[in-house]
């Protein structure tokens, strides 16, 4: 679980990249932080250590930088998690042209899904977040930025 | 005597770690709630850099340190960062527009990284990196439009950041025997490939903002080599003062 998000696991993330078995028959777990200073990797690594030697004492986790994680890897139920839980998912890819050009993105609310929406901040209450309001219903709400 | 390939690593990770050391202090103090939370965000992603590469700098080196020896154990003359983020925050402005001077910088220089560097951790983590300094670097922009195209009292204090902070952007691009030797092995690419980019990207900014960067300044250079501001000891007091304490400390 991603504790800043914790109704979603860190597989529907796309941070756990695999497991495999180094030359010492050791599991090893690969992770991909989402971003560089994110305070939670420390605490999901903790957290899968927990969690797995519950049941297997042999193994290590191993951060994996390349390649680097993008917003491309959460996946379609995750990003339905989101919307339930008032974060607007990231939309598109990471290689959205409009962002490129400086454009701004039209970001639809997740409470009334009214696309009449504006951001507040580019930096939210998480690295990965930025501020948004819905200018039909109100609500502020974060948006999972596109990275 | 330090590796060149050491010194390039530090030098990444000290831009990093000293700027985000000084947005930090503006943690509970920001001009707005947004911005507060915003220059508070920047500085977590630059913390972030800064511990993949003083983590790279110190395996590669061996010697059983790590990034927090590194962080914590080391003294002013051997920070290798530009003299450019050691500079106190001053007003908004100044914290701003230093920003905008870095970022378009940092930007230029993760991407060359990312895209040509022969040393696939150092590619891997500059690819992160680019990602975040987009963010930072549209937003200082914005803020530097929006100031210095703002009243006529924005105009001039932005004008007036600008002209303190311009001499000490010519200390990205000089190069020596460690920029050298590094580009010229592939780590890293050669700083004065990245001035002209730098430059357009800054008079694209500036031209916007209807600001002027000042024809003829000096320059302020030093920080590569260790030779820094009085300004950095003071920093470096606050940010190490803990661990050279209670050295080992764990909470």
């Amino acid at each position: 679980m991603d504790p800043e998000l914790p109704f979603l696991t860190i597989t529907e993330l796309g941070m756990v990249r695999g497991c495999e078995f180094d030359e010492n028959d050791t599991a090893v777990i690969l992770l991909t932080p989402t971003y560089s200073g994110c305070p939670a990797t420390d605490a999901i690594q903790d957290d899968i250590r927990d969690a797995v030697s519950e049941f297997e004492s042999n193994f290590r986790v191993k951060l994996v930088h390349s390649p680097a994680w993008t917003t491309d890897w959460i996946n379609d139920a995750a990003r339905e998690k989101m919307r339930q839980h008032g974060i607007a998912p990231p939309d598109g890819n990471s290689a959205d042209k409009a962002f490129l050009l400086g454009k701004e993105r039209h970001i639809s609310c997740p409470r009334c899904r009214s696309a009449e929406t504006k951001m507040i901040s580019a930096f939210g209450s998480t690295a990965c977040k930025a501020h948004f309001q819905c200018e039909s219903c109100l609500e502020p709400f974060d948006h999972f930025k596109c990275i | 005597m330090e590796s060149h390939e050491h010194t390039g690593l530090l030098r990444l990770g000290d831009d990093a770690l000293i700027l985000a050391q000084r947005l930090g202090e503006w943690c509970g103090h920001g001009p707005a709630l947004e911005e507060d939370i915003a220059l508070s965000n920047i500085a977590l992603d630059l913390l972030g850099q800064a511990r993949a590469f003083l983590t790279l700098a110190a395996e590669r080196e061996g010697k059983g340190r790590d990034e927090d020896s590194l962080a914590y154990f080391r003294t002013d003359r051997e920070f290798t960062n530009a003299l450019l983020v050691e500079l106190p925050n001053g007003d908004f402005g100044d914290t701003i527009m230093r920003q905008c001077l870095f970022d378009q910088f940092a930007l230029l220089r993760y991407t060359a990284l990312s895209a040509q560097s022969i040393d696939m951790e150092v590619a891997a983590i500059a690819a992160k990196a680019v990602k975040e300094v987009r963010y930072h670097a549209e937003h200082s922009a914005q803020w530097v439009i929006r100031l210095g195209d703002g009243t006529e009292e924005s105009h001039q204090r932005i004008q007036n950041s600008l002209d303190r902070l311009w001499p000490y952007t010519a200390e990205f691009f000089i190069e020596d025997a460690v920029s050298e030797s590094l580009a010229a092995i592939g780590l890293m690419p050669l700083l004065q490939d990245l001035q002209g980019p730098w430059q357009e990207a800054m008079n694209r900014i500036l031209e916007e903002a209807t600001l002027v960067a000042p024809e003829k300044s000096g320059t302020q250079s030093g920080g590569r080599s260790g030779l820094h501001t009085e300004h950095l000891s003071f920093l470096l007091a606050e940010m190490q003062v803990l661990p050279r304490t209670y050295p080992g400390a764990q909470w």
